[in-house]
């Protein structure tokens, strides 16, 4: 058995074998340890390393030019050749693709030669003992907790035919925990996306469960119907972060998007919001920082893996409530003549009336709804973008500002773009995490909203 | 003619790598250590109006250990297959299996089963996808392409191909060897209509479901799936629908082709009757069950004509298998019964901790992991329903509708966190009026509660209507683990389903 390479070992080699006219190698590698209960007890937990090698081959130039691309997890020395090989086999099969573009030049980052960052057990040894108290504390509280919690550390290198060397080291912590009564009638959630799982502080994640949780002693049933209600910055996360992965400028133009511009071409340039909100991404962000280049293991309506290594910036999807912006490989951006704007794995909403916190947009309230967050949310109708979904784990009705009791679930049917113009109340922007995509997309800042005529489409008997 | 056990997954040191982790875990004193190797093999194509759009040829190759140690779960993988690495991992799962025992107070033990030693299973296809040369892959994909493409009204195509050759390797304390492999396929084409001057647009997609077969069913050589008529009907079928007038809101009965029906049973039966959910393992995330196990045997699931089985054994199904990742030989039981609930989807651990309820301390086989980089959890088999013996045809389940609805193929779906509440659409939704189809409708979307729904289930199709449906992509667990998945059902009728019109819905 031969033993293993380093990342870099894996990128050179593989530059060194090939025989394409252009190559890129990215390697990623991925550390992450977890830990998961319910009833109060653990029951599952992991240390995983993993690795995925991804080797893209280009045959022919510029905008001719065909692309292969093959991923592996485990190689050893005498893998490489024939995998740098059939890479240039599936472009040679390809043809020449429509997203071709010339490679880009870059230079070695000074850090190229340092180690993947890494992992383990040990990062709970500060939170662990404390999950054991509040789970003490459950039992003796009659109160029931789930959740899960994770550290993930991935590094990717990425070299080049062209010269460049990168490396990006990209930590994110993530947890959630789910607070039930005993009775398992009434139920809350809390979570929190950070960069290093020392920073949690369980005592008050397990507090605001508590507090929440005491909102249910009074239980309230009411009907579906338009309601004023507050989504908090977890919810509105969950659907921005779906109007955003919509927006890929090659779809638009298609014409199959709520981006599309009836007739031919996309919206940007269009007034799509009554309301001065303006939906940006920055890998720069203090708190929610991701990788400044465009990393692309495939290719794809929103992304090409020609354009590997272009630098990132702040771009203004929206801006002021006018959609200035798709996302854009460099060929979309030919097809649709707007500027070469990637995606970006950051996401922040800014209201420019906005103020106060949630507590704020609560207490303004006269009969409403407070959430605590949206669950399986899916598309309905791509021309409106409209999505339907369901509220989870704490409903509240809010009377003269103040939360009275819980109400039951609803299942709602509304399209974030619609949300963009109709909501009365914006809280300044924190950083969030959305309880259905923050898996995924766990780098957002969002405000709380008041929405006056949300959409509950119907109830859910779900507690 | 079976497939032999492919040759470069048998030439990886997996009994080396298995034999020393597993020496290791004993000499650590756990009470319980699997092993797995696994190999994963996968291939994505998509192409844009006959273009490629975008390729993908992937290899997943690693393993991991679980450790049984004083009563508490540790797990961890790697992907450098060396022994050195395999002592590694076994010190990484024991130590988080100490770090987790504090969290722990109630001490897990799993259910004997029988040790299968040595034992090999290979599902059944004809031809692997990862023998096809590339270039005929998407040249028959780019002639399909354009043939749709060159009918009147169509001004998108997409199609996209999936294709998955997965091998494992298997290896525990007790003594059970299994080495498995199978082959799934998915291929669909997505046509798009863009009215220019209202800049309504609709889509329409093939139906084929994703499959546990081989390249034979992509090319239509095995006859299951006619490519031909689905092809050359979706021009004509899309421009339907975009003419189409939107549906009044309301209460109808429906005819529930398969191909819409199998997603329905997915997220009302399937996720429902998985026992983790029930016992609240998902709670924090997908979420728990209204079929909570208090209720087995006396659960009023659905009318009697509902008869739905749990089944890892299928022919072709997604699920299929020989041994699930805990080493239990796959089977087949009933779920609902005349129904009424009557079983659950079981590992080993649940089935021990829960024999008393269940009847049974033996597990029904649906411990499964993604890759060798996640833990097994409690998955699905393939939830099906039952056709009736001598049952009508979809024809004569439409005659019975004075004023209805007829669905065909899967779209949009969401269901609440205990599986009550569901709301979908579909492919194709055609108006029943005195017992004959009468033209399509759009916007349509049918929202219902899970028992409420299936009480309302007044017939159910013969054999000849019986589909095998399915998907790649089930998602469950934390961290987030996809799973293939089959559900096969006949046409069903529905009586007095709730209608929503989706454009009113949005505020059009």
């Amino acid at each position: 058995m031969s033993q293993p390479m380093t990342p870099q070992e894996i990128v050179e080699r593989c530059l060194e074998l090939s025989k394409s006219d252009g190559m890129i190698v990215l390697v990623d590698e991925n550390s992450s340890a977890n830990l998961r209960w319910a009833n109060n007890a653990l029951t599952t937990n992991g240390v995983m390393h993993a690795r995925q090698v991804t080797v893209i081959a280009t045959v022919g130039a510029g905008t001719g030019a065909a692309s292969g691309v093959v991923a592996r997890s485990a190689v050893t020395p005498d893998d490489l050749e024939p995998f740098v090989r059939s890479a240039e086999q599936a472009a040679q099969d390809n043809g020449a693709a429509e997203d071709a573009q010339p490679l880009l030049d870059g230079e070695a980052a000074t850090d190229w030669y340092d180690e993947p960052g890494r992992t383990s057990a040990t990062a709970f040894q500060s939170i662990a003992p404390a999950l054991g108290e509040a789970f003490i504390r459950g039992r003796n509280e009659q109160r029931v907790l789930y959740g899960y919690v994770e550290h993930d550390v991935r590094t990717t290198y990425v070299g080049t035919s062209t010269g460049w060397r990168y490396r990006h080291e990209q930590p994110t912590g993530n947890i959630g925990i789910t607070g039930k009564t005993a009775d398992l009638a009434s139920s809350a959630w809390v979570g929190q996306a950070v960069r290093d799982v020392a920073d949690l502080d369980i005592n008050v994640l397990d507090a605001e469960l508590t507090r929440r949780l005491a909102w249910s002693q009074r239980a309230v049933e009411l009907p579906a119907g338009h309601y004023d209600t507050v989504l908090p910055p977890s919810a509105v996360s969950d659907l921005m972060v779906y109007a955003y992965w919509n927006m890929s400028a090659r779809d638009a133009h298609d014409g199959r998007t709520v981006y599309s511009k009836p007739g031919a071409g996309t919206r940007v340039g269009e007034k799509i919001a009554d309301r001065p909100v303006t939906l940006w991404s920055d890998p720069a962000v203090p708190g929610l920082t991701s990788t400044p280049f465009a990393l692309a293991r495939a290719s794809s309506a929103a992304q090409s893996v020609f354009d590997n290594g272009l630098q990132l910036q702040r771009t203004e999807w929206i801006s002021e409530g006018t959609l200035s912006a798709l996302i854009q490989t460099r060929h979309s951006a030919d097809l649709t003549g707007l500027p070469v704007t990637p995606a970006i794995e950051n996401l922040g909403l800014d209201v420019g009336d906005a103020g106060g916190d949630i507590d704020d947009l609560v207490s303004g309230v006269e009969r409403g709804l407070l959430l605590t967050c949206l669950w399986y949310i899916r598309e309905v109708d791509p021309q409106t973008l409209l999505l339907t979904g369901l509220t989870r784990d704490g409903v509240y009705l809010v009377e003269n500002g103040e939360v009275t009791g819980a109400v039951n679930n609803f299942r709602f049917n509304e399209s974030p773009i619609s949300l963009l113009s109709r909501f009365s109340h914006a809280s300044e922007t924190v950083h969030t995490v959305g309880r259905e995509f923050g898996d995924y997309f766990p780098r957002t800042a969002m405000p709380a909203l008041r929405v006056p005529d949300f959409n509950m489409s119907s109830v859910s008997q779900a507690s | 003619m079976p497939h032999d056990l492919d040759a470069a997954f048998l030439s990886l040191p997996m009994r080396l790598l298995a034999d020393t982790a597993l020496n290791h875990a004993r000499s650590l004193g756990v009470e319980h250590a699997d092993f797995r190797l696994e190999r994963i093999r996968s291939q994505d194509l998509t192409l844009r109006d006959g273009n490629l759009d975008g390729s993908r040829d992937g290899e997943d190759v690693g393993f991991c250990v679980r450790v049984l140690h004083e009563g508490t779960w540790g797990f961890a993988a790697a992907v450098d297959l060396t022994t050195e690495e395999a002592v590694r991992v076994v010190d990484r799962a024991v130590e988080l299996a100490k770090v987790a025992r504090d969290l722990n107070p109630n001490r897990v033990e799993i259910a004997a089963e029988p040790v299968h030693s040595d034992v090999t299973w290979v599902s059944a296809y004809e031809i692997d996808p990862f023998t096809v040369p590339d270039a005929e892959k998407i040249g028959l994909l780019a002639e399909r392409s354009r043939r749709v493409l060159s009918q009147d009204g169509v001004d998108h195509v997409t199609a996209q191909l999936g294709q998955v050759l997965e091998n494992k390797f298997y290896a525990d304390t007790a003594g059970t060897v299994t080495t498995q492999q199978r082959v799934r396929v998915q291929l669909f084409f997505d046509a798009l209509a863009v009215d220019a001057e209202s800049g309504r647009f609709e889509t329409m997609r093939t139906l084929a479901a994703p499959a546990g077969r081989g390249w034979e069913y992509i090319t239509g050589a095995d006859g299951v799936f006619d490519w031909d008529e689905a092809l050359d009907e979706l021009g004509p079928l899309l421009a339907e629908k975009l003419a189409a007038p939107g549906v009044t809101p309301g209460r109808y009965d429906l005819v529930i082709h398969p191909s819409n029906l199998w997603l329905t049973i997915h997220e009302s039966i399937g996720h429902a009757t998985e026992l983790d959910r029930a016992l609240g393992y998902e709670a924090n995330y997908a979420g728990t069950s209204f079929a909570t196990l208090d209720q087995l045997g006396t659960l009023r699931y659905g009318s009697p004509a509902m008869q739905v089985t749990g089944d890892r054994t299928a022919p072709y199904g997604l699920s299929t298998i020989g041994y699930d990742d805990e080493g239990v030989q796959t089977q087949q039981w009933d779920i609902v019964r005349d129904g009424v609930l009557v079983g659950y989807q079981l590992d080993r651990a649940m089935a021990q901790a829960n024999a008393e309820v269940l009847g049974t301390s033996r597990s029904n086989g649906c411990a499964f992991a993604d890759s060798p980089g996640h833990v097994p959890v409690q998955r699905m088999a393939n939830v099906s329903l039952q056709p009736a013996d001598a049952g009508p045809s979809t024809e004569d389940l439409i005659s019975r509708v004075e004023d209805g609805i007829y669905v065909v193929g899967d779209k949009s779906w969401s269901i609440d966190m205990q599986r009550y509440n569901f709301q979908f659409t579909g492919q194709r939704f055609y108006r029943i009026k005195n017992g004959q189809l009468a033209g399509q409708l759009r916007d349509v979307a049918y929202q219902a509660t899970t028992t409420e729904f299936w009480g309302s289930l007044d017939a159910v199709g013969g054999p000849q209507t019986y589909v095998l449906g399915g998907a790649f992509n089930c998602g469950k667990a934390q961290p987030g683990q996809i799973a293939p998945v089959s559900h096969g059902c006949p046409s069903v009728l529905m009586r007095d389903i709730n209608i929503l019109n989706t454009g009113q819905e949005g505020g059009q």
